[in-house]
């Protein structure tokens, strides 16, 4: 099964009663089995654009849909930014969440909530209520919740933004070591290069004003262990390559103060 | 050897340990302290009415309301006039509240009739709801009806109110992430807009709490023939200062009760606050 972006545009009636121009002209797929990056400044539309495909906004015009898909209802679910766990429910509760609401039995709840709380390495916390955890554990739980309807489409927005370095870089490599074990198709947004870089197998560049996708850039490296010596100097090259496309936008927006 | 000695004494001299200067923030009073407090109270008033500081007419010593409310007690007229009081609040409040609930739900979750019942809701609210007593009693009868009613109306509104306030200001991510994970608009209002409003509705319980007990008192003051409201009026009207203040202490312990209970229901439903 694989998603298809299709001429999507997004224009909105900003403060001052200006119409502007968020999304233009975007066309871009997502295999299946792959990891799609979306990375742009601040202002560029890459949420919006995530919000468009996790169908939480509608396009001014476009569309985005499943091909390929063979008779059962496409799935997907979304690791939030804000996180947006319930937080009167126990991680075990929340991460059932989204099994509960497909009407799935008791024992099936029980497995794969077990399951995906020791794949996210949160075994020991079913009973724990948000608020115990730290940031770090607290995102973890948010993955489990949408690792556990086993979606066909992953949407991940900025899920670590809120972490501090050292959290960060590790859940990176969980979330690359979890990818691996379930190979989901991801839409993951960004505004971190290096990240896009150390996680995708395609890298979208958007620009912003109006927000479009400036270039696509396949990332030919091996999947697990980027950041070994070996790969040192490509990655650099890709982390530069991008940081160029970027750059000028990255400017307007900081002078905008956005 | 002297010279050593001297040296040790100036760098014992030089040492300036660092000590906690925001302590007093920390220091925490004994549990007993209120138990001190209340019970220093007593024990000024009794004195003072003994010494005949004031006359027993006016204000009578504890020890005196002590054994005036003990024989009342062995007399049932306490028993009665509770029960029936605590019937009414019990009703009332119950109503009330679930209809506050419910309708505070739909007004907050429905577009349309929020833009069209909100603004009903909130035109009717600065009416002291005592002064629809006598307008109750003539539609509805001189019985229970009239003082459950106006109970519930006053438990009503402010929970009413604080529903409608809380399901306004529902995380919207909380709303999405449900919405992702394929939740219908049922299961959004009763497993996210429900337990996410719920501190605010349990704002509006203890508040209606409040106002439902003045309600109570007043309507069995009006009319009642039983009831604690109805029986301090009653010995007040015989000028029984001592029995009156059985009545008082009562509806003082019986506020307590109502708030710790509450309290204590909120610490059990929402033990993820």
């Amino acid at each position: 099964m694989r998603i298809t972006v299709e001429n999507v545009e997004k224009r909105y009636i900003d403060s001052n009663k200006q119409e502007v121009t968020a999304l233009k002209n975007i066309n871009c797929t997502i295999a299946e089995q792959e990891f799609v990056v979306l990375v742009g400044p601040s202002g560029c539309g890459k949420s919006t654009l995530l919000n468009i495909v996790g169908g939480l906004l509608s396009p001014s015009s476009g569309s985005v849909y499943f091909e390929g898909v063979q008779g059962k209802e496409p799935r997907l679910s979304i690791v939030f930014q804000e996180i947006a766990l319930f937080p009167w429910r126990t991680v075990y509760e929340n991460v059932i969440f989204g099994l509960e609401e497909r009407g799935a039995s008791k024992k099936e709840q029980q497995e794969k909530g077990r399951h995906y709380i020791e794949m996210v390495g949160l075994s020991g916390f079913e009973s724990a209520y948000p608020k115990q955890l730290s940031g770090g554990m607290k995102q973890r739980a948010g993955i489990a919740r949408a690792l556990a309807v086993e979606p066909d489409l992953l949407l991940m927005d900025e899920p670590f933004s809120a972490l501090d370095a050292q959290t960060r870089t590790i859940m990176q490599e969980e979330l690359l070591s979890i990818w691996d074990r379930t190979k989901l198709s991801t839409l993951y947004v960004t505004h971190n290069i290096q990240e896009a870089v150390y996680l995708a197998d395609r890298v979208i560049v958007m620009s912003r004003r109006p927000g479009e996708i400036k270039s696509i850039i396949p990332i030919n490296l091996p999947k697990i262990g980027r950041d070994r010596e070996e790969h040192r100097l490509e990655f650099e090259r890709y982390v530069d390559q991008i940081w160029q496309l970027i750059r000028n936008d990255a400017q307007a927006a900081l002078k905008e103060g956005e | 050897m002297q010279q050593v000695a001297v040296k040790q004494v100036v760098v014992k001299q030089a040492r300036q340990t660092i000590r906690n200067r925001v302590a007093f923030m920390e220091k925490v009073p004994p549990i007993y302290a209120p138990v001190i407090g209340i019970l220093g109270l007593l024990v000024l008033w009794e004195a003072l009415a003994r010494m005949g500081v004031f006359k027993p007419d006016y204000l009578p010593a504890p020890t005196l309301i002590l054994s005036a409310g003990w024989e009342m007690l062995l007399s049932g007229e306490i028993y009665t006039n509770l029960v029936a009081s605590l019937i009414r609040i019990g009703a009332g409040f119950a109503i009330g509240a679930s209809v506050g609930i419910i309708i505070g739900l739909v007004l907050g979750f429905f577009r349309w009739l929020d833009a069209l019942f909100t603004p009903v809701v909130y035109s009717l609210y600065p009416i002291p709801k005592i002064a629809l007593l006598p307008l109750l009693i003539l539609w509805l009868g001189i019985g229970e009806t009239p003082k459950l009613v106006i109970i519930a109306l006053g438990v009503f509104y402010p929970v009413v109110l604080n529903t409608h306030a809380g399901v306004k200001n529902v995380d919207r991510s909380l709303i999405k992430a449900a919405v992702t994970f394929g939740a219908k608009p049922f299961n959004i209002i009763r497993k996210v807009i429900l337990p996410a409003s719920l501190p605010t509705i349990f704002a509006g319980l203890k508040m209606a709490a409040g106002y439902s007990m003045l309600l109570m008192i007043t309507a069995e003051m009006i009319a009642a023939e039983k009831g604690i409201g109805a029986m301090i009026m009653h010995y007040g009207n015989m000028l029984m200062t001592t029995n009156l203040m059985v009545g008082v202490i009562i509806l003082s312990m019986l506020g307590l009760l109502i708030n710790r209970s509450l309290e204590w229901i909120e610490r059990k439903v929402l033990p993820w606050k």
